[in-house]
């Protein structure tokens, strides 16, 4: 049996329903990644989980335990918040003790607990100090360790390194992906990051508008997007996706005669003018060093995108020809769905 | 390059002209003070004395007089009282609103507001009338209830801005750590708010220790306070100008003092954090 | 007390606060009812405050009862509104409260915005300046008027007096010829701190890069004040008229210590008729009436706070 379950869970906000009736089991050490655009629910889903909102519908059941109306401080979840939400008044050690002073730990079990944690989390110098006194990261980690130090059930992580600069956003990234793998705690991870939803998850689930679009792992997700819009939300650049009427010649190849065609932008090739490639007039070059990416619009009006490891001597304007990959196309019905080949 | 300081001409004006500003609203407060330790003749010699030798026996003549110590004792078991009471009924109704905002939430600050805005006169003999029935008249308790009540409003608009400077995350980070209703209100709540208590506490002592209308019309010998003993001054006969302003000084002092400590919370608590 | 217009919002919306979802579970978790629990014993103890008092001025205003004539109090209709509206001390009454109102908050502002302004840039001695400053809002209403009346203000006495004789004027008996003057400069004179320290703390949080952009575009500080300092004290002035209307609408102290309301009604404002009504009268009926009146009036001014505050307090 699933270790969290949810069912059928609803919320509504006034009478705008943010989460529609949303189904979906975790097993235990599964590391779960929610992801989508700003506003489709994701937060609120973990949120509802954590018990920060009231469940309006449906059920939730950890562990064999139904814990729809349970408060939070009953669930044994233990939440890393987007602002940390550190106890200003409190020092570090007091921080990661607060869980376990409530819960009556032992003293010395407490003190051991927190300094092994600090030590995980190399806090072990900053343990007298108090938030203030921390650098973005280390609080960071505090709040982490917050976290590590209950064991909890589940770990919730919500947009955690939203407020960290880039490189402290992958060093801390790859440390919480360590820190999954070693204590193989059960964790729930909100991003509206891609690339954070497909480095550390076991399975992604992508929302949008208060649904579930997709659950799988970041590679099913990545090769076979259920609709329209998972293809387009994973993956950077964007998938190319491209009326069915603008690419007969594909179309024909793949046999399909309404809807769109998808393409990733490194499946396009770019090839001289002519030689029966598609041709196309170069709007933007974008060299990335490792990777160069070429912007070039159809005559028939849609823009594709085109990566390639190569560097290019394209310029804007050139008139280029486009090779597209008939083995990697995605096929979507008129209503966006993904059909099968 | 380093150059000496400077004073231009117009900064050195300015400087002047706020010191002249500054002790000109000072004045009355100021000459008040200084008549309080001269004699009477002193205190209505033309042109006015500058210097002389300070007594002290206008404070000792308005002990003797007026049972000034009773009422000083009035003045701070009512407004102390009146805070402690508000504070318990202010605090939880902030909390609530603040942290558990709704569509209403607004409307119901601005309502409790608008009570305040009511005279006072409008309800008076309503107010006198229950009072007499329930034996309150001319009690501190009857004064307490009064002065909460009038008050409390206000410190709910306090607190209320106050609490909701606290991010609701950190209250939601400790009840995933575990803590109940209790335990948020001990360790969190209270340790990051307790600069807001203080300030509303302060406001409300001065508002209850300075308020004059009901302690004048609801109390008279025995819960009488400070505001009102003096309010009966009006005419001061036999008490006369030093004697009046020993009187002023020993009922205002111990509050402006108290004010000149905590006006920034004050002030600031007032302006209900429209104002940063 | 409050205004009854408002009741049924603030109910309504203790009553509604979360409107029920479709299919959402029958039983209340406790995190609904908590909120509400915490509520309850402020709103009850305001709604008791403001209920109970407000329906026997209403009671009281419709019957005659006069304290010196025991006996039945028989229901007379309106006849208590007609005899308060119809005192001679009515209309003065209503125009000296919005004069008072008016010229105190015109007062407060200007001279606390200048006050402000003068004092924002660091002097030596800035901080004692402040205390000099805010003293005479902690001064209770009592003691400010008996100050004013006696050591400022007395025709004999008084510093003006003597200030005025020492350049060879002939002193004025101030709260004798223009007592309605007098109080409002005691009433801006205790609220004048209050605007200025609002001012101040305002101004604080000015935005130095803005200064220092206008500063280079070659604004003067004329300009500076006109197009930066005001607008960003336009917020802080909105607060400042409505806590002053607040206290304001009801000063009583300072008349009763003062004038007694007079010469005549010269300095009688609504709060001070009614009072004079109920205990120097004895005519709880009359009173009662012109209570309602002020409610009335209140209900007025708090159409257009409200409105304020809704503008004010929105972030």
């Amino acid at each position: 049996m699933a270790y969290l379950q949810l069912n059928a869970i609803e919320k509504y906000f006034g009478d705008n329903r943010a989460i529609k009736g949303v189904n979906l089991t975790i097993e235990k050490g599964e590391f779960i990644v929610f992801v989508g655009p700003s506003g489709c629910g994701k937060s609120t889903l973990l949120r509802l989980i954590a018990g920060l909102e009231v469940i309006d519908g449906g059920n939730l059941v950890l562990d064999g335990r139904d814990i729809t109306h349970l408060p939070s401080s009953k669930r044994d979840l233990a939440m890393v918040f987007q602002s940390y939400a550190l106890y200003p008044h409190m020092t570090v050690f007091d921080n990661l003790s607060f869980a376990l002073k409530l819960a009556g730990t032992d003293p010395q079990v407490l003190r051991s607990k927190v300094e092994r944690a600090a030590e995980i989390l190399n806090l072990t110098p900053y343990l007298e100090r108090t938030p203030k006194q921390l650098s973005g990261g280390q609080r960071q980690r505090v709040a982490i360790g917050r976290a590590i130090v209950r064991a909890p059930k589940v770990f919730l992580f919500d947009e955690p390194l939203s407020n960290l600069d880039a490189a402290l956003r992958v060093q801390t990234r790859v440390e919480i992906a360590r820190l999954h793998r070693e204590l193989g705690a059960t964790t729930i991870y909100v991003t509206h990051d891609q690339v954070e939803a497909m480095t550390l998850a076991d399975r992604v689930v992508v929302l949008r508008d208060g649904n579930i679009e997709q659950v799988g792992t970041p590679l099913e997700l990545y090769d076979r997007p259920a609709n329209r819009f998972v293809a387009q939300f994973i993956g950077t650049p964007q998938m190319n996706v491209v009326p069915v009427e603008e690419l007969p010649e594909l179309a024909g190849t793949v046999g399909v005669h309404a809807g769109s065609l998808g393409l990733r932008p490194e499946h396009v090739a770019m090839a001289e003018d002519g030689q029966g490639a598609l041709p196309a007039t170069v709007e933007l070059v974008e060299a990335l060093g490792n990777e160069t990416l070429v912007y070039a619009r159809l005559a028939s009006g849609s823009q594709l995108v085109c990566k390639q490891n190569a560097r290019t001597r394209a310029r804007v304007g050139d008139r280029v020809g486009l090779r597209l990959d008939a083995g990697h196309v995605h096929i979507f019905d008129t209503a966006g769905q993904a059909c099968a080949r | 390059m380093h150059t000496p300081r400077k004073y231009p001409a117009a900064q050195v004006l300015r400087a002047l002209v706020s010191w002249l500003t500054g002790l000109l609203v000072f004045f009355p407060i100021l000459w008040t003070g200084m008549t309080a330790f001269k004699t009477e003749l002193q205190a209505i010699a033309t042109p006015a004395l500058l210097v002389w030798t300070p007594t002290l026996d206008n404070f000792a003549e308005v002990q003797r007089r007026t049972d000034y110590l009773l009422y000083a004792e009035n003045s701070l078991i009512t407004s102390v009282g009146s805070t402690l009471i508000g504070l318990l009924l202010a605090a939880p109704a902030a909390y609530s609103m603040a942290f558990f905002q709704n569509a209403r939430t607004k409307d119901l600050l601005v309502w409790m507001l608008s009570t305040k805005m009511l005279p006072a006169v409008g309800v008076l003999v309503p107010i006198y009338v229950l009072y007499q029935t329930f034996g309150l008249l001319d009690t501190r308790l009857g004064l307490t209830i009064i002065f909460t009540l009038s008050n409390l409003p206000i410190m709910v608009w306090m607190l209320y801005s106050y609490f909701k400077e606290i991010p609701r995350e950190i209250l939601e980070a400790a009840r995933m750590d575990g803590a109940g209703l209790y335990q948020e209100f001990r360790h969190v709540l209270l340790p990051l708010g307790v600069g807001g208590l203080a300030s509303t506490a302060l406001l409300c002592l001065v508002l209850s220790w300075n308020e004059a209308f009901w302690s004048l019309n609801l109390s008279a010998a025995r819960a009488g306070t400070l505001a009102s003993l003096i309010a009966s001054f009006s005419s001061p006969e036999g008490l006369f100008w030093s004697k009046l302003s020993a009187a002023s000084m020993m009922a205002a002092a111990p509050i402006i003092v108290f004010g000149w400590f905590c006006q920034k919370q004050l002030v600031q608590g007032l302006t209900f954090g429209a104002v940063k | 007390m409050a205004l009854p217009a408002t009741v049924n919002d603030a109910t309504a919306g203790a009553a509604h606060a979360t409107p029920p979802a479709p299919g959402a579970a029958a039983r209340r978790p406790a995190s609904r009812l908590l909120p509400r629990l915490l509520l309850a014993p402020a709103v009850t103890s305001l709604l008791l405050w403001m209920i109970v008092p407000l329906a026997m001025t209403i009671y009281f205003s419709l019957v005659r009862y006069n304290l010196m004539q025991p006996g039945a109090h028989p229901f007379i209709g309106l006849r208590n509104f007609e005899f308060f509206v119809t005192d001679g001390a009515f209309v003065p009454a209503v125009m000296n409260t919005l004069m008072l109102l008016g010229s105190v908050i015109a007062i407060t502002v200007v001279a606390g915005i200048g006050l402000a302004l003068l004092i924002n840039d660091p002097f030596p001695g800035q901080a004692v300046v402040r205390i000099l400053l805010i003293s005479p809002f902690f001064v209770m209403p009592s003691v400010n008027a008996l100050m004013w009346k006696n050591m400022m203000m007395h025709p004999i006495y008084g510093v003006l007096a003597q200030l005025m004789r020492a350049v060879g004027l002939t002193p004025i008996d101030w709260l004798a010829s223009y007592p309605l003057l007098a109080i409002t400069l005691m009433i801006a004179w205790q609220w004048l701190p209050f605007a200025c320290l609002i001012f101040i703390t305002a101004l604080q949080s000015m935005d130095r890069e803005q200064l220092e952009a206008a500063r280079m575009d070659g604004a003067t500080y004329l300009q500076q004040v006109r197009y930066l300092y005001l607008p960003h004290l336009a917020r802080p002035a909105a607060v400042v008229i409505m806590i002053e209307m607040i206290f304001l609408m009801s000063v009583f102290a300072e008349i009763f210590t003062t004038t007694g309301g007079g010469p005549g009604y010269a300095s009688t404002n609504v709060a001070f008729l009614i009072f004079s009504q109920a205990l120097l009268n004895f005519d709880v009926g009359v009173a009662s009436a012109g209570g309602l009146f002020a409610v009335l009036l209140a209900n007025i001014a708090a159409v257009f706070l409200i409105r304020m505050i809704g503008k004010n307090l929105e972030s």
